[in-house]
């Protein structure tokens, strides 16, 4: 799935914006994973080896969305890991996703640079048209 | 984004802007700079600066830095003061996702020319043995009992631990310890994040420099600070790692979702802060300063790794602690507020403290003087040293820049620069660059930064610190 997933990064003077489009809500929270994840690498790298499992939960989608990206920032800074297939379920304000991916390879992946935090700056979950829309900007 | 916060701009010296307060602006915003700064900035910033104007409790003025840029709720380079007796409010947007991310500046002793033919190897030992970069690991494991200790001593606990020495601490904003820290306020997933980063420089703008002194602006200064011309130092720019990001993400969630309960109207919502006087507000603070700790602490512990290296290099010159600042934090505060002394919360992001002569938390030997300002440049570009004025306390609360600041985002430069390319280009101006990262260093491209040379001018113009001298480096180390 992940691999078909629409995302891109928006310019924000500091940092970086994450955008993932799809069709269904669900949809672009993954996407906007993978734009997390090619904040530090390209995403092609990164293999999906490992399953990690992820639970949040908050008063309305766009904060869930900041929630999910920064549960995921949080299992690659303490697992030093890097991810590249994301799975998202939500219902009543919770979310629950996986995450697959690999440890850090220096050589391989040559990491950009590390994410601290999803923020609250330019975040947006919409319906626009027939797609998704999740975004925000993450502190770099 | 239209023109109007520009639009309503005042140019009331050829350093200082003023937008008056209109709406719910509760004070004036006051910009520092240049005319040429204040045309580059973004838009954004004065849209920032003018949102933290409306915040409940605010003294004076919405304050911004020349190097101000976009951030989120804050603009970087603001500085803001609340009164808790007005109902004022503690912001972790205001202080931001790296607590305490700052400088220090060490002395070495030695002279560009005894350097030179063991640059190499020095670079190379350096790289090698300070961690840096995306999943890079410390050396130093804390159980839970030691974290605390860590969170709660700052860089005192870890000159108590043997990296460092006691003269150290006084070269350090609060003397390395900063009081009122409450290291059960930081989660368990904070701790966790810390657990492998203790003693590492990051990534992204974070870096070991070691610099040359290129020129000496104030001769006095300069000897009361230890410098002169042709002399070799070594600044280090880390912040507080994963638990103060992680500090940062959570309380910013707090805020966000009680806002409403403490009855706050904000602007936007990535303005989210507390009042001072609630537990929210409290917690906060306890958990930042535990932040700032961290901070503290982690850059003692680099400075440790850092003299080890120079040790076996150098054996006969000592590194000495010139000073440490830090950026992104709140601290209580006395300020003259128009002849009545307040006790204030002052909030810096991406902004140094900068206090006059005489200032009483000054070490006895840059009392005379004034505090270090240690202003840190991009990769490859040149970094300053100032020293605070008296008048910094009337303009902007003791306040002064923190850096260069962007000027282009990161994707911009990566598809602009090559990282291989840019340092085979510096290598060719002398200058020895290391990164476990070719694309970390495209991003971070001398030139995507503002030229920090015109920042540093406009805060020496501005009076809010003035320049002591000019670093420009000779190694780098990219995290």
């Amino acid at each position: 799935m992940s691999e078909e997933l629409r995302w891109e990064h928006f310019s924000h003077q500091a940092d970086i914006g994450v955008r993932g489009h799809g069709r269904t809500p669900e949809e672009a929270f993954e996407a906007a994973a993978l734009a997390l994840t090619a904040v530090v690498t390209d995403p092609r790298k990164v293999l999906p080896e490992k399953r990690v499992e992820i639970a949040c939960e908050a008063p309305d989608l766009e904060l869930l969305l900041v929630d999910w990206l920064n549960a995921l920032i949080y299992e690659m800074s303490t697992r030093k890991m890097l991810f590249r297939r994301f799975e998202v379920k939500l219902e009543d304000g919770r979310l629950q996703g996986t995450a697959s991916g690999e440890p850090i390879d220096l050589q391989r992946h040559q990491p950009a640079v590390e994410v601290k935090g999803a923020t609250y700056t330019e975040l947006e979950v919409k319906q626009a048209g027939d797609e998704w829309i999740a975004q925000c900007v993450v502190d770099v | 984004m239209s023109n109007i916060e520009r639009e309503q701009l005042v140019q009331v010296t050829d350093y200082r802007w003023e937008m008056a307060p209109r709406e719910k602006m509760a004070v004036p915003v006051v910009i520092f700079a240049s005319r040429e700064l204040v045309e580059a900035m973004d838009e954004r910033v004065f849209e920032q600066a003018r949102n933290v104007a409306m915040l409940p409790g605010i003294v004076k003025a919405s304050h911004a830095m020349p190097d101000a840029h976009w951030g989120y709720g804050f603009p970087i380079g603001g500085v803001a003061a609340f009164d808790p007796e007005q109902g004022g409010v503690v912001s972790a947007g205001g202080v931001g996702f790296d607590i305490s991310c700052g400088v220090r500046t060490l002395l070495t002793g030695l002279r560009r020319a005894e350097i030179e033919a063991r640059a190499e190897r020095l670079a190379d030992s350096l790289a090698a043995n300070i961690p840096a970069g995306l999943g890079s690991k410390g050396l130093i494991r804390l159980n839970d009992k030691e974290m605390t200790a860590m969170l709660a001593g700052g860089a005192r606990w870890a000159v108590e631990r043997g990296y460092g020495s006691e003269a150290d601490l006084e070269r350090i904003e609060e003397r390395g310890c900063m009081a009122g820290a409450e290291p059960d306020q930081v989660s368990p997933r904070a701790r966790e994040r810390q657990r492998q980063e203790m003693g590492t420089l990051g990534s992204g703008n974070h870096y070991l420099e070691v610099q040359e002194v290129s020129e000496v602006f104030d001769e006095a200064a300069a000897r009361a600070y230890g410098v002169q011309e042709g002399d070799v130092v070594v600044s280090i720019h880390c912040g507080s790692r994963g638990l103060g990001h992680q500090i940062g993400t959570e309380f910013l969630k707090r805020m966000v979702v009680e806002a409403p309960k403490h009855g706050i109207q904000l602007p936007d919502r990535e303005l989210a802060c507390a009042p001072l006087r609630s537990k929210l507000g409290q917690a906060y603070l306890g958990a930042m300063r535990a932040g700032i700790n961290c901070a503290l602490a982690n850059r003692q512990i680099v400075t440790h790794l850092t003299r080890e290296m120079f040790e076996r290099l150098f054996p006969d010159h000592p590194l000495r602690l010139l000073y440490d600042v830090s950026h992104n934090t709140c601290k209580e505060e006395w300020h003259e507020v128009e002849g009545q002394r307040r006790r204030l919360f002052v909030h810096r992001k991406g902004a140094t403290r900068a206090f006059g002569p005489g200032h009483r938390e000054l070490p006895e030997a840059l009392r005379p003087v004034g505090q270090p300002v240690l202003i840190g440049g991009s990769m490859g570009t040149a970094s300053y040293i100032l020293r605070g004025t008296t008048e910094s306390e009337t303009l902007a609360f003791s306040s002064a820049c923190h850096g260069a600041g962007r000027a282009m985002s990161r994707r911009a430069a990566t598809r602009k620069w090559q990282g291989s390319r840019v340092v085979s280009d510096l290598a060719a101006r002398g200058i020895l660059i290391r990164s476990p990262s070719m694309r970390g260093v495209a991003e971070e491209a001398p030139d995507a930064y503002k030229d920090v040379s015109e920042v540093v001018e406009s805060a020496h113009r501005a009076g809010l610190a003035r320049k002591v001298a000019r670093l420009v480096p000779l190694i780098c180390i990219k995290g």
